[in-house]
């Protein structure tokens, strides 16, 4: 039996008049990789930002670990073990590496100053050991704005596996990377697995997101129109799901 | 000098070493034209003695400008504490604490309000301390009634005039101690603080820094709120050299405090800045008046050699940012 890791229930959040997430029920285990599917607009990012604290839903529960939580804040989320990288992978581009890996959780003394040899030092380990940039070109005093697409995820891939977390969020990891840098990508996703972490990524790849995940939820204006665990459902059949909703709008609902 | 070309300082730190080349280029030319001047010490006490008071305010507004963002109601900051410290001061018979807790609470109250009008009501700061700007000046008349407060009875020879602006040994001011100091703890802040680090990543690029937990908001407000509080210390500064408040009082430090940030290479974009660069703005704008009269040109050079300066300095920094990217 799986154990339940976080869960949402009639979450609904509107952006003015905008129904962006209409009462969505959502739920992932603890070591399973569900892909987030649908067309733009779905209301796939919104559901991320308000699992990670950047939105907060006007109605709705969110449990984590069975508890019922509030999350208020990005720095709330982390604390209960929550990381995510961002579709913009969330790096600010004319700073050092070494800044932009602690950014908003910088290693300071109690009055606030930051310790920048430590900070340099672990940026230098997450480097060489999770991510694997062996390039003399690259340091920890590089600014962002010098790196290659893959290298930026690179970055951001290595920062959430720094913070020990239980449950990691993609949202678009493959975005204009090449073939080579998409299947290290894929890689690391599955190795997520074996570390018995969770995983929520978006893709637009049906390729991509039925080589490396257990379930498919798809979502359509806002709201989850089909759910398919890996097994009950061939690559090919997700596609033409997909190719459904895209013209006629809507799919069955399973149940 | 190919090895110093490459090496990382050097790499790391163009804008700063442009802007020092530039004020030593200018000194040189101060030198070579005037030097019975300035191989004498009077001069540099004059500028010890003047450029504090906007150069207090440059140093804190390049944390405002590396946010991308501006203030232009630090000139009415200053004329609204500089009344209110007047008038406490003279009204409780020279009571320091009082006064200095009350101006200094004000400035950071304008700021406050800057701070709040950009980020809860979303108005572009240029408009929104244009805004203010206008209105803190209104009500310094509507105080005075255009007339001046003196303070030399309760502020002279008392030990808090000694402490802002009286001359260390006979020879450098105390304000200008003063303007060191406060730089070199900025410039840490700016650089080594949490703080700091929020300024530029804000700066850098907003929405990257909500998703990384940084609190945006609070970060400008913070920003403005500082310039208000270094805003009404110019003011105080001010007070004791004059001793006298005059209802114009600030307004004319608007164009030499920002040109100080921008010809320190301070990016106008935002995410980019030097503390240091902008102290040696404050050098550089601040000799420039005296400078050019000493060479013997007429004042009428002074706004056009501004100009010049100004012009150049940006074009320079825009050159470099272009060669990186």
């Amino acid at each position: 039996m799986k154990k339940s890791l976080l869960r949402l229930e009639k979450i609904t959040k509107n952006f003015g008049n905008v129904k962006v997430l209409k009462e969505v029920n959502f739920e992932i285990n603890t070591g399973e990789v569900v892909a987030l599917i649908g067309d733009n607009g779905a209301g796939k990012s919104t559901l991320i930002k308000v699992i990670t604290g950047v939105h907060r839903p006007n109605s709705g529960k969110i449990l984590f670990k069975d508890k019922e939580v509030m999350i208020k804040s990005v720095s709330q989320s982390r604390k209960m073990g929550i990381e995510t990288v961002y579709q913009e992978r969330a790096l600010c581009d004319q700073q050092e590496l070494y800044r932009n890996i602690f950014a908003g959780r910088e290693i300071t003394n109690i009055f606030g100053f930051i310790n920048i040899k430590k900070q340099r030092k672990e940026a230098e380990k997450i480097l060489r050991d999770y991510i694997g940039f062996t390039s003399k070109a690259i340091t920890v005093d590089s600014p962002v704005y010098g790196l290659s697409g893959g290298e930026k995820q690179g970055v951001a891939f290595g920062r959430s596996l720094y913070f020990d977390s239980d449950l990691i969020i993609l949202d678009e990891p493959t975005m204009g990377l090449s073939i080579q840098e998409t299947e290290k990508v894929l890689n690391f996703i599955r190795g997520l697995k074996d570390q018995n972490k969770s995983a929520i990524f978006i893709d637009h790849n049906i390729v991509h997101v039925y080589g490396a995940a257990d379930r498919f939820v798809i979502l359509d204006r806002g709201e989850i129109v089909g759910q398919f665990r890996k097994e009950e459902i061939s690559r090919d059949d997700l596609v033409k799901k997909m190719i459904e909703l895209h013209e006629s709008g809507k799919i069955e609902v399973e149940a | 000098m190919q090895n110093i070309l490459n090496s990382y300082f050097f790499k790391t730190h163009r804008l700063e070493i442009s802007i020092l080349i530039i004020a030593l280029i200018l000194f040189i030319i101060y030198f070579a034209g005037a030097p019975h001047v300035f191989t004498r010490f009077p001069i540099y006490r004059a500028f010890m003695q003047s450029m504090p008071f906007f150069g207090i305010i440059a140093i804190s507004a390049t944390f405002v400008v590396t946010l991308g963002e501006i203030d232009l109601s630090f000139p009415s900051i200053v004329g609204i504490t500089s009344l209110t410290f007047g008038m406490v001061l003279s009204g409780t018979d020279g009571n320091f604490y009082i006064a200095f807790l009350l101006a200094t609470s004000l400035g950071m109250f304008a700021g406050l309000i800057n701070g709040l009008l950009v980020t809860k009501i979303g108005i572009p700061s240029i408009v929104a301390t244009i805004g203010t700007l206008f209105f803190w000046r209104g009500l310094v008349n509507v105080v005075s009634q255009g007339s001046g407060i003196a303070i030399v009875d309760v502020a002279e020879d008392t030990w808090h005039h000694a402490l802002f602006v009286e001359k260390i040994f006979n020879y450098i001011p105390a304000q200008f101690v003063w303007f060191v100091v406060l730089t070199a703890l900025m410039q840490w802040i700016y650089r080594y603080h949490k703080f700091g680090n929020y300024i530029h990543f804000v700066g850098d690029n907003k929405a990257s820094s909500q998703m990384m937990g940084i609190n945006v908001d609070n970060v400008k407000i913070i920003a403005f709120v500082q310039l208000g509080f270094f805003s009404a210390l110019a003011g105080i500064f001010t007070m004791y050299e004059m001793l006298y408040f005059w209802p114009t009082q600030g307004s004319g430090l608007m164009l030499t405090t920002l040109a100080a940030v921008f010809v320190g290479g301070t990016s106008v974009f935002g995410g980019k800045g030097t503390i240091f660069g902008t102290f040696i703005g404050v050098l550089i704008i601040g000799s420039l008046e005296s400078g050019i009269i000493a060479l013997g040109l007429s004042g009428f050079y002074v706004q056009f050699i501004n100009g010049l300066m100004i012009t150049s300095a940006v074009t320079i920094y825009a050159l470099i940012q272009r060669k990186k990217n």
